[in-house]
C-alpha cells in the first residue's frame, strides 16, 4: 500500500501549513471553489469504499470515528481484518444490515484547491429516482466499472441518466484494477466498450482512468501499479475541471423572484438567486411574464450595495420604477428575454409508486413558479437499458418518458438544455403532496404561441345579468345507482318552475356523443370528468346553472373542475348512498354484471371511489326523500331558507 | 471586481443557497420559525436569516427550545441577538419536565427526551409553526448524511428516512396537509470548518466559551466539565464537587452538566480554528447523545422527532 503513504505525504504537508501558519491556511481555505459531484455505479462496484477512501485521505475522518470504523468493521465488514471504508459512507440502519446504499448520502472533503460535496448514488434499479435526485445538482459525474465485469446494463443506465441531467464532465472509474492485477488490456478494452456506448446516446466526451477504491490507486497520487496511465489521478481531475456555475455566469441574465422585500413604504426589492448571468446597476431589465421594462437602482445586501452580481449569487434588486413584479416573475435582460408559454413537450422522470395519470391535474414547480398542469398520455418511454423507444400509456415508477404537458397559466421557461433553473421543474401530486416526477422543458409548442385568448364584448356578468341568476354548477357525485340523476332531475324541474335558466349534463348521456371515445379505465374517467368540467365553465360563462350527474369517483379530479370555476360557483352534492343499498336496487343491471366479471373497473366493486371530505350538500338517500332533498337544495341554492 | 465572470468561491455558495432556502420558507410556509440553540451553528444561521431579508428583519420568530441547564453565557448573548435581529424570542420550557425535576445527573437520556424532544414537540404544536429551521449539518453524523434539506414530519414529528421526498435542483417542496410540518435545515452542506471560517470572515457574534479562558471546573465520570451554577449543581449531585481553575474552551455547547470541556489555549477565532483541524476527536464526541442505542443513536432519535 504504498499509495496511501504518498498519500499521507500530501496530508502531513497541509497539516504542517494548519500547524505552522494558520491565517495563511485560512487565506488559502477562503478562496477554494466548490465542486458537487455524483458517483453512480452498479451495487459492489466500490462507490461506497471510493467516498470512504477520499474521506480518509484527505483527513476527513476523526480518531473517534476511525476506532468505530475499525471495530464496526471486525464485526459486520467485508474486508476481513481489513478495515471496510464503506461502513463509513453507509447511514442508515436497514442499509447497514442489508449491505446496501439505498438512498442519496452527501458528503464533503477538502483539498487544497478546492471544497467537494459528493452524493453517494445508489446502483439499484428501483432507486432510479434517487440518482437523478444526486445528479440535479451535480458538476460532475463519476461512472464507476468493477473492472472484473465491464460496462453491465446499470453502468449504461446511470450514464443515460446523467446525460439527460445535462453532466457535461463525465469520469469513467475503472476500478477494482488490483483484483486483475492492474491489466493495461483490460482497462483498454472497457474504455472502448464505453466509448461506443456514450457515443450512441450523445456523450461527446469523457476521462478514463484505472483506479481502486481499496488499495487507493490513482485516488490521491499516481500509482506505480499503472505506470501505462499518463493522465491525472481522479483528485487531480477534480480539482480541475470548470464548474457549472462558472459556465452559467456566460450566459444572459435571469433572476426568478422569490420574494418581495417591502419592510417600510420607502424599500421595495425583489429577492432571488441569480440563475444565469450578472447583473449590475443601470442594467436595462424586463419583468417576465408582463413584459415591462425598467433598470436596475441598486443590487442590495448586508454588507452593503454591490457594483455587480452573478450566477449563483442570492441579491435583493431594486427597480428604478415601480414596475408589477410579484414572486414567479423572472426578471432578465431587457433585449434578451425568455419566452412564455403554456403548452410544452417535456421529459419526465416518474419518482413515485403511484403511476402518472393522464389528464389528472398536478403541481408545476418551476423556478420560483408553481401552477396546474395536466400531463398527456407519453408518446413514448424509454427503454433505459436499450435506449429503445416504447409506447406507453402511462409512467411508472422509475419510468423514464417524453409526454407533452399543458400548464393552466403561461409559464416563464428556457429549453433545459439552455439553463436548468427555468427549464427543470417537479411534479407534485395535489392531494398527497409527494413530489412525483422530475421533468425537463424540451421546447414550448407551436399552437401554445399562436393560441390568444379573444376577447370578447359580452362577459359572464353580462350573460348573467341579463338571465338574472347566479351561474353555478351543482356537481352530483356518488356511485352509480345511487340517486345522482333523479336528484338532479327534481332539482332542475324545481328551477326551471321558477324561471331559472338550467342545463343537466347526465353522465350516461354525455357518453353517447362528446365522450363516446372514452371508456373507463382511470385514465379514461378522468378525460371524461375534465371534458365535462370544460363544457360546465363554457355553460357557467354563458350565464346558466348546470347541473351535472356523474360518479366522479376521484377528489382529484372534481377539485380540478372546482377550480375551473370562479370561487363559490362549484357546488359539491355527496348523494351519500351505502354501496349495499345501491347493489340491492342496481337499477341498470351493472352490479350484477360487476360481480360476475363482466363489466371491469366498475365503480365499488374493483375501481375506488374517493367520497367527498367536505361536500357542500350530503344527501343521506336512506334516510332523506329524493323529493326532500331537491327542495333542500333548491331553497339553499335561491336563498328560500336557511342552509341545513 | 474583475471584468470576467466570477467564480463564486465555496463559502460564497453555500451561503446564497443558505439564503435561497429561506426565501423558498417564508414564501411558501405559513407559519415558519427558527429554532435557535445559541451554538455556533445557530449562530451562522441567525446571520444568514439577517442578510437573506435585508433590510426586513427576518419575517419569524426565534425559538429556543430551553432546557433550564445551559450555560449563563449562552442565555445572555441569547437575549443580546434577539434584540439586535429585531426578532420575537420565543421560550419554551417543557412544563412536565420541570414539574418532575428532570436533570441530567438522575436521569441520563431522559433528560434529553424530556426537555428537548418533547420541548420541541409541545412548542411546535403550541404555536402551530408548519416550517422550522434547524442548524443541523450533514457532515455532523452518518444518518444526517442522508437527510432532505426540506425534511417532512408527520402530525406526529414522526420522520421516515424509507419516504423522503425527492429533492432536485434547488426546487424544494414546501406543500403538505394540515397538522404536518417540514423541518429546513439551510446550512446542510456545511462543514465544521465552514462554520469556523464563515464566523471569522463575517464577524458573527458567538459564545465566549468557545475560546479559552481560565474557568472553574470538575470532573464527572471521567470527563472535564464546567462549573457554571455550583449551587445548583451542588443541590443536584448531593455534594460540592471538586473545583479545578483550568484554561478551557468548548467545541460544542448544550447544556453545561452534559457538555465536556477541552483544555485549550486558544483564544482567538484562527487559534480556535487551528486546534479544531488538528484535533484528533470529532466534534460531536463531546456529547452523549449518539451513542444510544449502539450505532444507530441519532437515526431513533430522529424518528422519534428529535431534531
Amino acid at each position: 500500500m504504498t499509495e496511501t503513504t504518498l498519500g499521507q505525504d500530501v496530508i502531513y504537508k497541509t497539516e504542517a501549513l494548519i500547524a505552522e501558519d494558520i491565517d495563511a491556511y485560512l487565506e488559502q481555505h477562503q478562496h477554494k471553489t466548490m465542486l458537487r459531484f455524483i458517483t453512480c455505479g452498479s451495487v459492489d462496484d466500490g462507490k461506497s469504499t471510493l467516498i470512504g477512501r477520499l474521506l480518509y485521505d484527505s483527513k476527513m475522518i476523526f480518531e473517534d470515528q476511525l476506532a468505530a470504523l475499525e471495530n464496526d468493521s471486525k464485526k459486520v465488514g467485508t474486508q476481513g481484518q481489513e478495515i471496510d471504508f464503506a461502513l463509513l459512507v453507509d447511514g442508515l440502519a436497514a442499509e447497514r444490515e442489508q449491505g446496501i446504499t439505498i438512498d442519496v448520502a452527501y458528503r464533503f472533503f477538502n483539498t487544497e484547491k478546492r471544497k467537494f460535496i459528493v452524493a453517494d448514488c445508489p446502483g439499484h434499479e428501483q432507486y432510479t429516482r434517487n440518482m437523478v435526485t444526486g445528479a440535479s445538482t451535480a458538476d460532475l459525474a463519476v461512472i464507476l466499472i468493477d473492472a472484473r465485469k465491464g460496462v453491465l446494463v446499470q453502468t449504461r443506465r446511470h450514464s443515460y441518466l446523467c446525460h439527460l441531467i445535462g453532466i457535461r464532465n463525465i469520469v469513467l472509474a475503472v476500478n477494482k484494477m488490483d483484483l486483475v492485477d492492474y491489466d493495461q488490456a483490460t482497462f483498454d478494452a472497457i474504455v472502448k466498450d464505453y466509448g461506443e456506448f456514450a457515443k450512441s446516446i450523445g456523450i461527446e466526451s469523457f476521462t478514463a482512468m484505472p483506479i481502486s477504491g481499496f488499495k487507493g490507486d490513482n485516488i490521491t497520487t499516481r500509482s506505480a501499479n499503472t505506470p501505462w496511465y499518463q493522465g491525472p489521478t481522479l483528485v487531480e481531475h477534480l480539482e480541475t475541471v470548470e464548474v457549472l456555475s462558472s459556465v452559467d455566469a456566460d450566459k444572459p441574465f435571469r433572476m426568478p423572484v422569490q420574494w418581495v422585500n417591502r419592510p417600510n413604504l420607502d424599500f421595495r426589492g425583489f429577492s432571488g438567486l441569480i440563475a444565469t448571468g450578472s447583473v449590475k446597476p443601470g442594467d436595462e431589465i424586463r419583468v417576465l411574464p408582463s413584459g415591462k421594462t425598467s433598470k436596475v437602482a441598486r443590487v442590495v445586501t448586508l454588507d452593503g450595495d454591490l457594483d455587480q452580481a452573478v450566477a449563483g449569487q442570492s441579491v435583493t434588486l431594486c427597480l428604478a420604477d415601480e414596475v408589477d413584479c410579484s414572486r414567479g416573475d423572472v426578471i432578465s435582460l431587457a433585449d434578451n428575454p425568455p419566452q412564455a408559454a403554456d403548452q410544452f413537450e417535456a421529459t419526465l422522470v416518474w419518482l413515485n409508486d403511484e403511476a402518472m395519470l393522464p389528464g389528472r391535474a398536478y403541481w408545476l414547480k418551476l423556478a420560483t413558479q408553481t401552477v396546474s398542469v395536466t400531463v398527456q398520455q407519453p408518446k413514448y418511454v424509454v427503454n433505459v437499458n436499450t435506449m429503445e423507444h416504447l409506447a406507453a400509456k402511462t409512467l411508472e415508477l422509475n419510468a423514464i418518458g417524453v409526454a407533452e404537458i399543458a400548464t393552466d397559466k403561461p409559464l416563464v421557461f428556457e429549453p433545459y438544455t439552455e439553463g436548468r433553473t427555468l427549464g427543470g421543474f417537479v411534479l407534485i401530486d395535489k392531494m398527497s403532496n409527494a413530489t412525483v416526477a422530475a421533468g425537463m422543458l424540451n421546447f414550448s409548442l407551436r399552437r401554445a404561441q399562436n393560441v390568444h385568448w379573444q376577447a370578447l364584448d359580452i362577459s359572464r356578468e353580462a350573460h348573467a345579468a341579463l338571465k338574472q341568476q347566479q351561474p353555478k354548477v351543482l356537481w352530483f357525485t356518488g356511485l352509480s345507482g345511487s340517486g345522482k340523476s333523479t336528484i338532479a332531475n327534481l332539482v332542475e324541474k324545481r328551477l326551471h318552475a321558477v324561471g331559472k335558466h338550467t342545463f343537466l349534463l347526465d353522465g350516461d348521456n354525455v357518453r353517447h356523443g362528446l365522450n363516446k371515445d372514452l371508456g373507463f379505465t382511470e385514465a379514461d374517467r378522468i378525460e371524461n370528468i375534465r371534458r365535462v368540467g370544460e363544457v360546465a365553465r363554457l355553460m357557467t360563462d354563458a350565464g346558466l346553472i348546470v347541473l351535472t350527474a356523474f360518479i366522479s369517483p376521484f377528489r382529484a379530479e372534481r377539485e380540478m373542475v372546482r377550480s375551473l370555476m370562479a370561487e363559490g360557483e362549484f357546488v359539491e352534492i355527496f348523494v351519500d348512498t351505502p354501496l349495499e343499498v345501491a347493489e340491492a336496487r342496481d337499477v341498470k343491471g351493472l352490479y350484477k354484471k360487476a360481480r360476475s366479471g363482466q363489466l371491469k373497473n366498475f365503480t365499488g366493486i374493483d375501481s375506488p371511489y374517493e367520497a367527498p371530505e367536505n361536500p357542500d350538500f350530503r344527501v343521506d338517500t336512506t334516510q332523506e326523500s329524493p323529493e326532500d332533498a331537491a327542495e333542500r337544495i333548491v331553497n339553499a341554492l335561491l336563498g328560500w331558507a336557511p342552509t341545513i | 471586481m474583475a471584468l470576467d465572470a466570477k467564480t463564486l468561491t465555496h463559502l460564497e455558495r453555500l451561503e446564497s443557497e443558505a439564503i435561497h432556502i429561506m426565501r423558498e420558507v417564508v414564501a411558501e410556509a405559513t407559519n415558519p420559525v427558527m429554532l435557535y440553540s445559541v451554538g455556533k451553528d445557530s449562530a451562522v444561521m441567525l446571520h444568514l436569516a439577517r442578510k437573506a431579508f435585508y433590510p426586513s428583519p427576518p419575517p419569524f420568530p426565534l425559538l429556543h427550545v430551553d432546557t433550564t441547564w445551559k450555560f449563563q453565557d449562552m442565555y445572555a448573548l441569547r437575549n443580546k441577538m434577539a434584540a439586535e435581529s429585531g426578532m420575537e424570542l420565543l421560550v419554551y420550557q417543557n412544563p412536565e419536565a420541570a414539574e418532575k425535576g428532570i436533570n441530567p445527573f438522575d436521569h441520563g437520556s431522559l433528560h434529553t427526551d424530556m426537555w428537548k424532544t418533547e420541548g420541541l414537540k409541545q412548542a411546535l404544536d403550541k404555536y402551530g409553526f408548519d416550517a422550522a429551521f434547524g442548524g443541523a449539518r450533514r457532515d455532523e453524523e452518518k444518518s444526517r448524511a442522508k437527510e432532505r434539506i426540506f425534511s417532512f414530519r408527520t402530525a406526529s414529528h414522526g420522520w421516515d428516512p424509507k419516504n423522503q421526498r425527492p429533492e432536485l435542483w434547488n426546487l424544494y417542496n414546501a406543500r403538505k396537509n394540515k397538522g404536518e410540518s417540514i423541518r429546513v435545515f439551510p446550512i446542510s452542506n456545511w462543514t465544521e470548518l465552514d462554520i469556523w471560517q464563515y464566523i471569522h470572515l463575517n464577524d458573527v457574534p458567538i459564545v465566549p466559551l468557545y475560546f479559552a479562558d481560565e474557568r472553574p471546573t470538575y470532573e464527572w465520570e471521567g470527563q472535564l466539565f464546567m462549573a457554571d451554577d455550583i449551587p445548583r449543581l451542588e443541590k443536584v449531585l448531593g455534594y460540592r464537587p471538586e473545583i479545578t481553575m483550568k484554561s478551557v474552551r468548548f467545541r460544542t455547547l448544550g447544556c453545561f452538566p452534559l457538555t465536556g470541556a477541552v483544555e485549550s489555549t486558544a483564544k482567538t477565532l484562527p487559534e480556535v480554528i487551528q486546534e479544531t483541524l488538528l484535533t484528533t476527536t470529532s466534534e460531536r464526541q463531546g456529547r452523549v447523545i449518539d451513542k444510544d442505542a449502539g450505532g444507530a443513536g441519532m437515526e431513533v432519535k430522529k424518528q422519534q422527532g428529535y431534531f
